[in-house]
């Protein structure tokens, strides 16, 4: 019986194929996406046929988001921190941190994002399904923080990926986070009102 | 407390071994050409009233006439500390012997200092760099790096 | 017939539930069994050591706070004692004695958080962390009763601390240290005779004595393999002669050991917390020292014994108000130089809970 070998690249070639995806995406990341923020200025007009049955999905959708955890540097703990039983983000249902993305509607980007992890965040948050939101948790994500001067850190994750809501801080305390989830609630319900 | 060996008495120590291998000694340090460097760290591990066999840290500084790398070494037996330091006066490709088959904790910090300051280590099994990406251009921690 | 097996790499990326932060390993494995172990660093790489050369010696303090973000106190405390050597100046006392108290109430904080993961890799997920995470709740209400911080605290400055604690400080504080006993007491009943920890650990990726000194292991790594190294102990820095603490060490240096251990040095650490409130004297809080610290020329390597390992900064100094080369001597870096020792040939659940317990904060590896 014949089994066919395949061939596993070394590691200095997926280094360097890595780099070279670095390098393109870093040269392709000039300028920051602008946010979806439409939401901020619509009025909500309301559609009497359908108006029921999308009020009940929209609370359904905002009183039940699975969050991906995405923690990279020190935000991480505080969002942890607003996970356990003191700030308890479980009360809005946000129970389980998913760790896949194909399981997440919301990534909350916690820490400093360099250039050389960027190509993983982007894929991630490909790999989400529709809809999908992104919080960005601490100053390191809104602007690069203190790091911002560094010559490998991304000013701004969204230069990389579209930002919903963002939560300020180094770090932001839980309640800041929480502040920045009921943010993420009202607009999933003025946006898919919009939408349908 | 750790007592800090004193760098001219080690010097001489050294100086009886191998008759050309130090540079400079001053209170803190003793200075050895990068050729024995191998060699001095062989017999400062060795030998018996000395048994340095723990390498604390080992870091390089851009002064910008030469490159110097600095190991700060610690005997657990007999509690004492000592540093000693090499120089590589090349800019376009300093290189200098590696210690990663004394002291294996020199493995992850001499990637380091490859790739931060571009020093080249002879002899160390893995030479890529290690906090940065392989296609980054230049050596940020040195002097002229922007 | 013969079955072909082949080895094959699997990558154990960046986003992953147990590494603890942005860790890559690429693992080659045949079948189950760990063949190779190739760590991937540097996703978190920020530069702080060039950026620490266009700072002032005081703006650098937020910067270290950001390098062992689970355990920020202990980084200020080495950097400040690292620049206090360069320039040869005094600390007054009660700075002495409330520094040293941030020390150990962060040596609980880290230990807390280090024992919580640990079980959470080992498959008790999240129950353990929510227990700890009770008591670290305490500690950072004292932090923020100090300093207004939760986690970067910046508290320490060159010749003392920032600010003096409120009144409501040291009641706060005694009675935390009056009921943690019972709390560790409470946590050794539900876990340390557990059979499933004893089972999943007990013998399992073993780190010999030789190896780890070979390898520059320190902290608790170090000592669950029979070293007795702690330099708290062995090179003393600030005043912890005047206390009377044990060293906890382990005799085989498997994961089991490295859990006691830090079990263990919780315990040391009430006894320290205890003694220091009992001596805390009156006085003020900081030297006096100029606001652009220019040191003499030269050089110094200040370390301390941080919750992880020994943790050490390098400053070389110009007579100009930044430092001419910062470099920090991370532990934990070092610490994974023997993880290829620990698993290879071993399964890679064992490769988890072995990396759980080497206890990593990303943080300061990629600096």
């Amino acid at each position: 019986m014949e089994v066919e070998r395949y061939e596993i690249p070394s590691p200095h070639e997926i280094d360097v194929a890595e780099g070279l995806k670095i390098n393109s995406l870093m040269a392709a990341s000039q300028q920051p996406i602008p946010d979806p923020d439409k939401w901020l200025d619509e009025e909500i007009r309301r559609n009497v046929l359908i108006t029921t049955v999308d009020y009940v999905l929209d609370w359904a959708r905002s009183r039940s988001i699975f969050p991906l955890m995405f923690g990279l540097a020190c935000c991480a703990f505080e969002m942890i921190g607003t996970a356990t039983s003191r700030f308890d983000i479980a009360r809005f249902g946000m129970d389980i941190f998913r760790w896949s993305p194909r399981q997440a509607d919301l990534m909350i980007v916690a820490g400093t994002l360099t250039w050389k992890m960027a190509p993983a965040v982007k894929l991630v948050y490909e790999q989400m399904a529709e809809p999908k939101w992104v919080i960005a948790m601490g100053q390191c994500t809104i602007s690069g923080g203190p790091f911002r001067e560094s010559y490998s850190v991304v000013p701004g994750i969204n230069r990389i990926i579209p930002v919903d809501v963002y939560v300020p801080g180094c770090p932001p305390r839980p309640e800041g986070l929480i502040h920045g989830i009921r943010k993420i609630h009202e607009k999933i319900v003025k946006e898919s009102i919009k939408k349908a | 407390m750790t007592t800090a060996l004193i760098g001219e008495q080690i010097a001489k120590e050294i100086t009886e071994v191998f008759p050309d291998a130090v540079v400079a000694a001053d209170k803190a340090a003793v200075v050895v050409t990068s050729k024995s460097l191998y060699q001095v760290a062989e017999f400062l591990k060795n030998a018996p009233a000395l048994d340095f066999d723990y390498l604390t840290n080992l870091t390089a500084v851009d002064y910008v006439d030469y490159f110097e790398v600095v190991y700060h070494l610690i005997s657990l037996k007999h509690n004492c500390s000592l540093v000693l330091k090499t120089r590589c006066h090349d800019r376009d490709r300093p290189v200098v012997p590696s210690v990663v088959n004394l002291w294996r904790s020199a493995d992850f910090q001499e990637r380091e200092a490859y790739d931060l300051m571009g020093i080249i280590f002879d002899g160390h099994p893995n030479l890529k760099r290690l906090l940065l990406w392989e296609g980054f251009v230049g050596h940020p921690l040195r002097r002229d790096y922007l | 017939m013969t079955i072909k097996t082949e080895p094959f790499i699997l990558n154990m990326g960046p986003q992953h539930p147990s590494t603890h932060g942005v860790f890559r390993m690429r693992v080659t494995l045949d079948g189950e069994v760990v063949v190779d172990v190739e760590p991937v660093i540097g996703y978190l790489h920020r530069g702080i050591e060039k950026m620490g050369e266009n700072r002032t010696y005081t703006q650098i303090i937020p910067l270290t706070d950001r390098l062992d973000y689970v355990a920020s106190m202990t980084n200020n405390f080495a950097y400040v004692l690292a620049v206090e050597k360069l320039a040869g100046l005094e600390v007054p006392e009660r700075a002495e004695y409330l520094r040293i108290i941030m020390a150990e109430t962060m040596r609980i904080a880290s230990h807390l958080m280090a024992v919580g993961f640990f079980l959470n890799d080992l498959g008790a997920m999240m129950t353990p962390v929510l227990y700890m995470w009770r008591e670290r709740e305490k500690l950072l209400d004292l932090y923020e009763m100090v300093c207004g911080q939760r986690l970067t605290y910046n508290y320490m400055r060159i010749g003392g601390v920032s600010q003096d604690v409120p009144e409501e400080f040291l009641p706060a504080l005694k009675r935390f240290v009056a009921e943690m006993p019972g709390f560790i007491d409470e946590y050794d009943q539900l876990l340390s005779q557990n059979e499933v920890l004893l089972a999943r650990t007990k013998g399992v990726c073993i780190l010999p004595r030789d190896t780890a000194i070979n390898t520059a292991a320190s902290g608790p790594v170090l000592r669950a393999s029979g070293v007795k190294w702690d330099l708290r102990k062995a090179d003393t820095y600030s005043i912890y002669d005047r206390f009377d603490f044990d060293v906890p060490v382990g005799t085989v240096g498997d994961c089991y050991d490295r859990y006691w251990v830090r079990m263990q040095e919780m315990r040391q650490s009430v006894r320290i917390l205890e003694q220091a409130i009992a001596q805390l004297p009156e006085g003020e809080v900081c030297a006096r020292v100029p606001h652009l610290l220019r040191p003499p020329i030269g050089e110094v390597y200040g370390h301390i014994e941080a919750p992880r390992g020994e943790l050490g900064f390098y400053l070389v100094s110009d007579n100009s108000i930044a430092p001419y080369r910062f470099h920090i001597r991370p532990p934990t870096l070092i610490n994974l130089t023997a993880l290829k020792d620990m698993v290879i040939g071993w399964k890679v659940a064992d490769l988890i809970i072995t990396f759980g317990s080497i206890d990593v904060c990303l943080g300061e590896i990629d600096r």
